[in-house]
């Protein structure tokens, strides 16, 4: 089969750190020595991999490293890997978005690419008007679009609003319309991030299925990358894993996917680090019971973490999902509302009644929405703990399949 | 795939390298998204009335306060000359020339900081989005064209004394030149504000300054000897010179100063694409 797509040595660095300060003088230095004097970049030089939770020396950092694979005709393939591996890059750089620092990509065929749903969508607009918008925006001809509207209309479900602004549209009916048109690309090789994260679970398996028909029906090749493993696995036959910016492996979903559980489920990884935006700072979440290291169902979980505003906040709720390794999410919580003045601190901590979790690893995801609808800031695994299970009464001593456990009374009679 | 390398090479529909020579545009590109452009001048025009009682009115409202108020200040109380034409008329056609063209500088000198987050998601050439901001100002200068034909008409009821002249088949090129020079400069700032946002500032008083260095409030006629050539100097003073000719019969054309203003642009303009090409590629990493 013929190579859809063919990336050699591909790299991207950026600057960490204030951008702007001594900009100009920097600028001059590298514009000398590269174009004049014919030396090799000075800032190419200090690069070092793109690991987060070590300090580095240098204050730039490779995104992407040295990264080289080739795809298929035809194929769908998964891309894996922890928050800041690259992966996001990567697609960025195949959709044009960002260009590499070194290295280059050979595509052949029209590339679609999805790492948002309803890029573009102006609320103003009816639904009609923001599918000619967004389509023209991904690339559609008009005619295009004409074509195709009746069955746009037809699979996103919101035929009776579709001359409504969305602005009045539910968030499900605004992402349903976003990927509707989305899913209507004519394209060779579709590349789509994250987008299933969003909508309901209806609309999610109507997703799932219209990308495995693109992928195995239409013979269109498929990037995807998810952070849900299942959606993954059940998508796509061939895996890429990134770590530190890096092609760690290549091969069959299951395998490259049992590599990255093995390999990512260090307990902890994720509590060390401080993440904000421009509303606020949020503290890494600790986790405590009775002071033990190794947590028990058998006992109340707590959960704490602390929020910094920058800016005036109000009606906002902090909401944890906890997930199951596979991106299953278990329970959710939203907190009641509470408003925070600029600068000021706010800690919320929560308890989790025992007898929930089971004997496995989770991983939280925690946000902090305004009026329980728009996140101000989500922050995908901002924990993960393991749990363990003490058999308190049974002689079975083996696993509890399921991603609960509760305590049950039974009586036999 | 036995095939010969070169006939590889030839296969690819698209190559993705990090750097591309600066003069290569992709015009090519921007042709195949025109219908973008088209959907988005729409977006603006239907955005801007939505949800207004007076619509596509307000395109009129702010050039008509803006003449009245300058017919008060400049017209009657610095008495400054509009050599021969009733003031209304002088100020009126002076602001609707002026106004398309700051609306372009100051619209495009935004365009990566507004779009940040849409150029981030999705890639369509980018000089769509400027390109489409002439565009629909265009729009705008159209309906206020209107506006000043109607005050023409008026006073022409009222045997005012102003005469449209044969310079008026220049008009076309004069509102090119207008959107080009605007757009040119627009593209310069906004590549630069990407880097280094000190230009941002400048942006807004900065042409409010050039307003006065520019033949809007008063005839070049009237200007001091010793500053006209400084006056001069100012690309947009020869257009609108020209445009107050064109339509109203008063004004200084000459081919010295269009030519000048046509050189001016292109330059400007030229430079302003190759600015905005480079600073394409890799602004998302830095705004």
């Amino acid at each position: 089969m013929a190579t859809a797509i063919k990336v050699e040595n591909l790299s991207k660095i950026y600057r960490l750190g204030e951008i702007g300060t001594g900009t100009i003088s920097r600028d001059i230095e590298r514009f000398v020595k590269t174009k004049i004097l014919k030396q090799e970049d000075p800032f190419l030089k200090i690069g070092e991999s793109n690991d987060r939770a070590t300090k580095g020396v240098s204050d730039i950092v490779y995104s992407l490293k040295d990264i080289n694979f080739e795809i298929e005709q035809g194929e769908a393939v998964g891309i894996i890997g922890r928050n800041g591996a690259g992966k996001s890059t990567l697609l960025k750089i195949l959709s044009r978005v960002t260009s590499p620092t070194t290295g280059k990509v050979n595509i052949k065929g029209r590339v679609a690419s999805l790492l948002e749903v309803g890029t573009g969508f102006h609320p103003e607009l009816t639904g009609r008007e923001n599918i000619y918008l967004n389509g023209a925006i991904l690339g559609m001809r008009k005619r295009e679009i004409d074509r195709k509207l009746d069955e746009i209309i037809y699979f996103s479900g919101v035929e009776r609003y579709i001359d409504t602004p969305v602005k009045r549209y539910s968030s499900g009916m605004y992402v349903r319309l976003a990927f509707a048109v989305a899913a209507h690309l004519e394209s060779e090789i579709l590349i789509v991030d994250e987008v299933l994260a969003v909508g309901d679970a209806e609309f999610q398996k109507k997703c799932l299925g219209k990308m495995g028909e693109v992928s195995k029906g239409e013979g269109r090749t498929v990037l995807f990358v998810s952070h849900n493993l299942g959606a993954v696995e059940q998508l796509c036959k061939k895996g890429i894993l990134f770590n530190n910016g890096q092609l760690k492996s290549i091969g069959i979903t299951r395998d490259i996917i049992d590599y990255y559980v093995k390999n990512n489920s260090m307990m902890h990884d994720s509590l060390s680090r401080v993440f904000e935006n421009n509303d606020l700072i949020i503290s890494p979440i600790e986790i405590f019971q009775n002071g033990n290291l190794q947590f028990y169902n058998k006992d109340k979980i707590y959960f704490s973490f602390q929020i910094n505003s920058k800016t005036k906040l109000t009606a906002i709720s902090g909401e944890f999902f906890f997930e199951t390794s596979n991106g299953t999410i278990v329970f959710s919580y939203f907190t009641p509302q509470f408003s925070m003045e600029e600068n000021t601190i706010k800690k919320i901590k929560i308890c989790v009644p025992a007898y929930i979790f089971n004997d496995m690893l989770y991983s939280i995801t925690l946000g902090i929405s305004e009026s329980y609808s728009r996140f101000i800031i989500k922050k995908e695994s901002a924990a993960k703990f393991e749990i363990a299970c003490v058999n308190e009464e049974l002689g079975w001593m083996g696993d509890f399949p399921g991603v609960v456990r509760p305590k049950i009374s039974c009586e036999i009679l | 795939m036995q095939n010969s390398k070169d006939n590889i090479i030839e296969e690819w529909d698209l190559t993705i390298e990090p750097q591309t020579s600066l003069f290569e545009l992709n015009l090519k590109d921007v042709w195949r998204y025109r219908d973008l452009l088209w959907m988005f001048v729409k977006r603006d025009f239907v955005s801007f009335y939505k949800q207004t009682i007076l619509g596509p009115l307000w395109f009129f409202i702010q050039p008509l306060f803006t003449t009245i108020i300058y017919t008060f200040i400049f017209g009657g109380l610095a008495n400054l000359s509009t050599d021969g034409l009733p003031q209304p008329l002088f100020y009126m056609a002076g602001i609707t020339a002026w106004n398309y063209f700051a609306d372009c500088i100051t619209k495009t000198s935004t365009v990566f900081k507004d779009n940040a987050n849409i150029f981030g998601k999705v890639y369509f050439p980018r000089l769509i989005m400027p390109l489409s901001i002439v565009a629909s100002n265009l729009v705008r200068f159209g309906v206020q064209m209107i506006l000043l034909f109607m005050m023409m008409g008026y006073y022409a009821l009222h045997n005012a004394s102003f005469s449209i002249t044969p310079a008026i088949l220049l008009f076309p090129v004069l509102v090119l030149l207008m959107a080009l020079l605007g757009l040119g400069l627009g593209l310069i700032i906004t590549a630069l504000t990407t880097k280094y946002r000190d230009l941002a500032f400048l942006v807004t008083f900065g042409i409010q300054l050039l307003m006065y260095t520019t033949t809007v409030i008063y005839p070049l006629s009237s200007a001091p000897e010793k500053y006209k050539t400084l006056i001069s100097l100012n690309p947009m003073t020869g257009i609108i010179e020209a445009f107050r000719y064109a339509f109203l019969g008063q004004g200084q054309i000459s081919v010295n100063t269009l030519g000048y203003s046509a050189v001016f642009t292109i330059v400007v303009m030229v430079l302003g694409v190759v600015i905005f090409n480079k600073t394409e590629k890799t602004f998302v990493d830095t705004v």
